[in-house]
């Protein structure tokens, strides 16, 4: 699989690491927030069949963060 | 047919379940026909008397991971709930050839579990003390008890993990997957379960916040209740009702060589070096490793991956120099958080989910399928299965078994 990394061009997988799902973001209060918010946030990210907007790490390249959507079900790149 | 002068052909084996055509409605309806829900099944008939039960699969039986993994069973798990599920699950694997009565190839090798630094070494010892405080059968090896009991393995001290130790469990051991689904579907089948081959889910019927039925692609059928038993696509089924699961879905791949003399006695696992490998009765090294690291339903994965169970393989058992892979393969596993299944009771009210077995369920066919059907047949959990609801991910009752589920399994 081909990751396009926005620096360094389309280069193999085993030079990233995976940080999942996209967008998760820390509370913003987290001294107000319930059980079932912090469960949300610890342990609960969305598992789609289809396009998934997810984070890469370029750990044997530029070793920067960023952001694209891949498609789980057919491995594609959507953008 | 027979033809005259002709040798009579291998008789075509008769079927094992039929293949009927849904009814409009059914007691219970378990989505998914790998070995958890034909497990599931022929108990809810068996111990529960609930026979008017359908297994709806979307592709044929037991074509997903059922068919896809590298069938290694052991109970030596860490924590006492899970030495409960899992111990229990090796206990039935024990009668399962009687109980089915079909020959599924049980057989209880050995599991070593190897240690490669000081750390694996205290995990390991750890591992057989709680393992024996709950009555399951544990040794620690040390180096030179490991090259008696698996002779092949490399235990030089130049390697670049050399083997410090290994965990022993006698009783773990391989069973033919394949025998094991067609022996539940047809005894399954022959207490009159339908199995509903071709028969996808795409959404489900709802009565305020109790389902009642599912819609599927051979059309509406009505359930008292739903047991999910999806595996990989546990996420996909529960958020077509709005229910979220603390699960991703990775490929897990694994592989085969051709067939060789026999040459590996027991089961070898590594979580250190990240790989495992049996030898199957035919003949051929089974092996796999660790998920690839991103969500995936495409039941493939990276080649690279492969190349790095494969050299740490070849590091462990020099002897593989030679021998050639024939075929990888992916399936999509369900992974959880704290590396434990979740199984009982969802929000919805008459849905039951069983999920989250990830890198891990073969060796729980058995014993997922004894409590989950309990937990169907009486809308309450079986107390082997009360601590792995859904809402200890809320309550923070986790059972973290990240050590003993090594790379896997
Ligand atoms: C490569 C690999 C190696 C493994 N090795 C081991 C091992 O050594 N030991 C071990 O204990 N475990 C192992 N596992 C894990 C084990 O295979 C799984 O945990 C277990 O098989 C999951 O339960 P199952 O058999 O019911 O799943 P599956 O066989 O995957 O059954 C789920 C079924 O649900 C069906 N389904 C999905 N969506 C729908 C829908 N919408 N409608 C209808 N049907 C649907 C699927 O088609 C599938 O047949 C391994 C897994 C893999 C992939
Ligand atoms: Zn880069």
């Amino acid at each position: 699989m081909l990751i396009p990394c926005p620096w360094c061009g389309d280069r193999e997988d085993a030079e990233f690491k995976y940080g999942g799902a996209a967008d998760v973001a820390y509370p913003k209060d987290p001294g107000s927030v319930d059980d079932q918010a912090w469960a949300g946030y610890l342990f609960f990210r969305p598992n789609p069949k289809g396009r998934f907007p997810e984070r890469w790490y370029h750990a044997a390249g530029c070793r920067r963060w960023f952001n694209l959507v891949r498609d789980t079900a057919t491995h594609e790149i959507v953008t | 047919m027979r033809r005259e002068g002709l040798a009579e052909p291998a008789q075509h084996p008769e079927r094992l379940w039929r293949n009927p055509d849904p009814k409009p409605s059914y007691d219970v309806v378990i989505i998914g026909g790998g070995g958890h829900g034909l497990a599931t099944a022929y108990y809810l008939a068996r111990n529960h008397g609930l026979r008017n039960v359908a297994v709806l699969e979307r592709g044929w039986l037991a074509g997903g991971n059922m068919a896809r993994n590298t069938t290694i069973i052991r109970s030596n798990y860490l924590w006492d709930e899970s030495a409960g599920i899992y111990e229990h699950s090796l206990k039935l694997w024990e009668g399962l050839k009687d109980d089915l009565d079909y020959d599924i190839q049980f057989s209880q090798r050995g599991v070593l579990n190897l240690a490669h630094s000081l750390p694996d070494v205290r995990e390991g010892l750890r591992r057989v003390n709680a393992n024996r405080l709950n009555g399951i059968d544990a040794e620690w090896l040390t180096p030179d008890q490991v090259k008696e009991f698996c002779p092949i393995v490399n235990l030089s001290a130049e390697i670049r993990y050399p083997v410090m130790g290994a965990t022993l469990q006698r009783r773990g051991g391989i069973a033919k997957h394949d025998f094991v689904a067609w022996a539940y579907a047809r005894k399954a089948d022959e207490l009159g379960v339908d199995m509903l081959q071709g028969c996808e889910v795409t959404g489900f019927d709802l009565q305020g916040d109790r389902v009642v039925g599912v819609r599927t692609s051979r059309g509406r059928i009505a359930a008292g209740k739903v047991a999910l038993c999806a595996a990989g696509h546990s996420s996909v089924l529960a958020s077509m009702v709005g229910v979220g699961l603390p699960i991703q879905s990775h490929p897990l791949q694994a592989l085969v060589s051709e067939l060789l003399e026999p040459i590996l006695n027991c089961v070898v696992m590594s979580g250190a070096v990240h790989v495992y490998v049996s030898q199957a009765h035919k003949g051929e090294l089974v092996m796999g490793a660790g998920i690839d690291p991103y969500n995936s339903y495409a039941q493939r994965g990276s080649p690279h991956v492969i190349e790095y169970q494969l050299a740490a393989a070849l590091e462990l058992f020099p002897v593989f120099s030679r021998v050639h892979v024939v075929r990888t393969w992916g399936g999509i596993v369900d992974v959880s958080p704290d590396a434990s299944p979740i199984l009982g009771l969802t929000p919805i009210e008459n849905l039951f989910v069983n999920c989250g077995w990830g890198t891990g369920g073969f060796k729980a066919t058995p014993g997922a399928g004894w409590v989950y059907a309990h937990t169907i047949a009486n809308g309450a959990p079986h107390p082997l299965n009360a601590a792995f609801s859904l809402d200890r991910f809320t309550t923070g009752a986790l059972i973290d078994e990240h050590g003993a589920a090594a790379v896997a399994h």
